[in-house]
């Protein structure tokens, strides 16, 4: 007996049907169907009156840390955090150990996915160990399932390589995602270079070592006719490049994270490693910048870079801590401030979180049509709670965020019209 | 006024990470508590029992002399018992973090851990683990408190005041801890402090601090009560912040030519070691407008009042520091 679910007077927001109105959504085994070929007398109801029903989201950077690294965060653990955040689909980073740059780590990545509470698509690597020097095969891995490559966490600094990963991921159909970091200006800062980090005493990141990969990335972007994508955008200086590379037609794509709209680098005083991230938080104008861009396109997507770590590496000397915050269950929240503050509308949000990534990555989802998987989050944007590191799903407890107090969440996660997440 | 202020005043503070969190009336308590400080080291039984059955670690993780001295030499003339624990012999090396070192130093129950680390903030993170008040020895480019104050100390005796003085720092301030703690201080206090050097010594945004940023020693120093010079380490060479000394010290070093555009009166510091040549000119370092060997003097008794207070004592410009 087939299985049919009745998600009724949802707010069904879905910019890939430019639709925003109430009504219900019919899912009949997995798949999103006209409630004309149901019958409904066997249906699971749920009554979603005041909530959003929306394309599952979409978090087109996390790090899952497996293989290598399961006491950060395994794959199950990401997903059942992806899930409780509202994310159907997660596309994870290749710098596990061993790295993500052949097809064999691919395919291990997919099947130990493939019973996770989310879909996950494999990120290769640019380069063999992502050390900088020879190019990954990207064939074998995209045979595999890899959807993009990028050396993600350590920016690729010879530029002819970069040049060759576009042409020849170009070929392949795969995404080329940049870290975007000239690290002769970055390396040994920790936090971003202003007045806090002299404050603080701290080695401090300048916005022109973002800005100057973005335009080397833009320039090969330009040459090449390859597509690229920014991957967590901090400065204003950067928008300004990618605006005025869009403008001009280069297909250049960017994301950004909720700590970047969210935090600056004030919250670093009192060296609090959980504000430690690369790249860093940037000032209160980046900030704004970041959330203008977001509004007006110039930034594509919202995604995590979800960096789960232990205490081991966040519970020392600010200088020596690592790199990153777990986001993914509280990206969603975070979000919809902007929502709130009148920022963006929540056409735009599930555009940002859902929709953009798909078609950037080239994968399916994003979308409420008929026929569809029923990747579906259910939004009730006006819950209020206190997030708790500690109850998170998430193996990873570094986040800034502890404590805060959020409103808005996903209360209801179908994966394939499975249940993965449940508040309701 | 003062005295108004020490009835009314309490100190506060049971650690000192920097000069960043004292106020006015903080500073100028831990000033006068020095001061009646200072004669028990020129007794000649040189030992109060004011800190008797203290315990009062010196956790260095980076090579020192001088500060280690200092507070050792502090702490003893209070009759506190003092160890000293160096990088060299310590766990550092053997791969232990600075929280396990912390957890197995409270096990002791101490009562003040000094600290001196090339991390900024790391007196910050140890104080979160441990029950014992902790004292800033200097970490990273952050700041170094006890200079700080010292340099305050030596000011005064000099000028009697601190408000409205021109103050010039000359030197490495993007990787100095000294000069942070001073701009903070001297600035908080009054005074108006110009700072100049090559610009990749520069901090970003130093201004915002209060710190007026010259184009030239020249303009730093001119009509400046007090010059002092900053030690530039000799890797900096290395690091492309400096083509080489001999430049450095041709365009950036304090000399007797250049001393004369500053008050008749000016004194010179420097918070040691002195690279004699570099940064400053031997005849300026050992002639008459130097208060260098000072600042040292002052330095034990600064230490000495900070050990007190973080202890609890209170008494601030009563001119005796025996017992309570």
């Amino acid at each position: 007996m087939s299985r049919v679910i009745q998600l009724k007077n949802g707010r069904i927001i879905d910019p890939s049907q430019q639709s925003d109105e109430v009504a219900d959504l019919w899912i009949k085994d997995g798949i999103i169907v006209d409630h004309r070929s149901v019958d409904g007398e066997n249906a699971e109801v749920f009554d979603l009156a005041g909530n959003w029903v929306v394309p599952g989201l979409i978090d087109m950077h996390v790090h899952l840390r497996e293989p290598g690294e399961e006491y950060k965060e395994t794959i199950a653990s990401g997903c059942r955090a992806a899930a409780a955040g509202g994310f159907t689909a997660v596309a994870c980073m290749p710098n596990t150990k061993p790295v993500n740059d052949n097809s064999s780590v691919t395919r291990f990545i997919c099947e130990q996915a493939a019973s996770c509470a989310a879909r996950v698509y494999p990120v290769g690597a640019i380069s063999q160990e992502s050390g900088g020097e020879r190019l990954a095969e990207y064939g074998e891995m995209k045979a595999a399932g890899a959807v993009a490559v990028t050396d993600d966490g350590q920016p690729v600094v010879d530029s002819r390589l970069m040049r060759r990963a576009m042409e020849y991921a170009s070929s392949h159909g795969l995404l080329v995602m940049s870290h975007a970091e000239e690290i002769s200006l970055s390396r040994g800062g920790c936090m971003h270079e202003g007045e806090v980090s002299t404050r603080l005493g701290l080695r401090g990141i300048p916005a022109a070592a973002e800005s100057i990969m973005v335009y080397r990335e833009i320039a090969l972007a330009e040459l090449t006719g390859a597509r690229v994508h920014i991957s967590h955008v901090s400065t204003e200086q950067a928008l300004a490049l990618i605006g005025n590379a869009k403008a001009r037609g280069i297909k250049v794509t960017a994301e950004t994270a909720p700590h970047y709209f969210t935090l600056t680098e004030q919250a670093v005083l009192g060296y609090d490693t959980h504000a430690k991230m690369n790249p860093p938080l940037r000032t209160e104008k980046d900030r704004q910048a970041v959330r203008a861009a977001l509004r007006d396109g110039t930034l594509d997507a919202i995604a995590t870079d979800h960096a789960p770590h232990s205490v081991l590496q966040k519970e020392v000397e600010f200088n020596l801590a690592a790199n990153g915050i777990v986001g993914l269950e509280t990206s969603l929240s975070l979000s919809l401030v902007l929502v709130r503050e009148g920022v963006i509308d929540p056409v735009r949000l599930v555009q940002l979180m859902s929709c953009a990534p798909a078609a950037i990555l080239g994968v399916a989802g994003g979308s409420l049509r008929i026929g569809e998987a029923a990747d579906v989050t259910v939004i009730d944007p006006q819950r209020r709670f206190t997030f708790s590191a500690e109850k998170s799903h998430s193996k990873g407890k570094n986040t800034p965020f502890d404590g805060w107090k959020l409103q808005g969440k996903a209360v209801l996660t179908l994966l394939a019209g499975k249940i993965t997440h449940r508040d309701l | 006024m003062a005295e108004k202020i020490a009835l009314e005043y309490q100190f506060q503070h049971k650690h000192i990470f920097g000069i960043e969190q004292l106020s006015v009336p903080d500073i100028t308590h831990i000033l006068a508590t020095a001061r009646s400080f200072r004669e028990i080291s020129s007794r000649p039984i040189k030992k109060v029992p004011t800190l008797r059955g203290k315990t009062i670690v010196n956790l260095f993780f980076e090579p020192s002399t001088r500060t280690r001295l200092s507070f050792e030499i502090a702490a003893k003339r209070m009759s506190a018992d003092t160890f000293n624990i160096s990088a060299a012999t310590s766990s550092a090396t053997k791969g232990e973090t600075l929280i396990d070192t912390a957890r197995n130093i409270q096990a002791m129950n101490p009562d003040v851990i000094i600290l001196r680390h090339s991390s900024s903030g790391a007196p910050q993170l140890l104080a979160r683990y441990i029950d014992a008040s902790v004292i800033n020895a200097g970490d990273g480019a952050h700041e170094h408190p006890s200079q700080g104050l010292l340099d305050m100390m030596t000011v005064i005796d000099h000028k009697g005041r601190i408000e409205g003085l021109k103050i010039a720092i000359i030197g490495d301030i993007a990787h100095s801890r000294v000069a942070l703690s001073d701009i903070i201080g001297f600035t908080r206090m009054g005074a108006h402090v110009h700072v100049a050097g090559p610009q990749t010594f520069m901090p970003c945004h130093i201004a915002r601090l209060g710190a007026t940023v010259c184009s030239s020693v020249q303009d730093a120093v001119k009509g400046a009560d007090v010059v002092m010079a900053l030690r530039i380490q000799m890797e900096r060479q290395n690091d492309s912040l400096i083509p080489s000394l001999r430049e450095y010290s041709r365009f950036f070093g304090v000399s007797r030519t250049l001393l004369e555009l500053a008050k008749e009166d000016v004194i010179v510091m420097h918070p040691g070691p002195i690279n004699r040549g570099v940064e400053l000119n031997p005849d300026v370092a050992d002639g008459g407008r130097s208060v260098i060997l000072e600042q040292v003097t002052n330095g034990v008794a600064v230490r000495m009042a900070l050990l007190y207070l973080v202890l609890g004592g209170s008494k601030g410009s009563d001119g005796q520091g025996e017992g309570r």
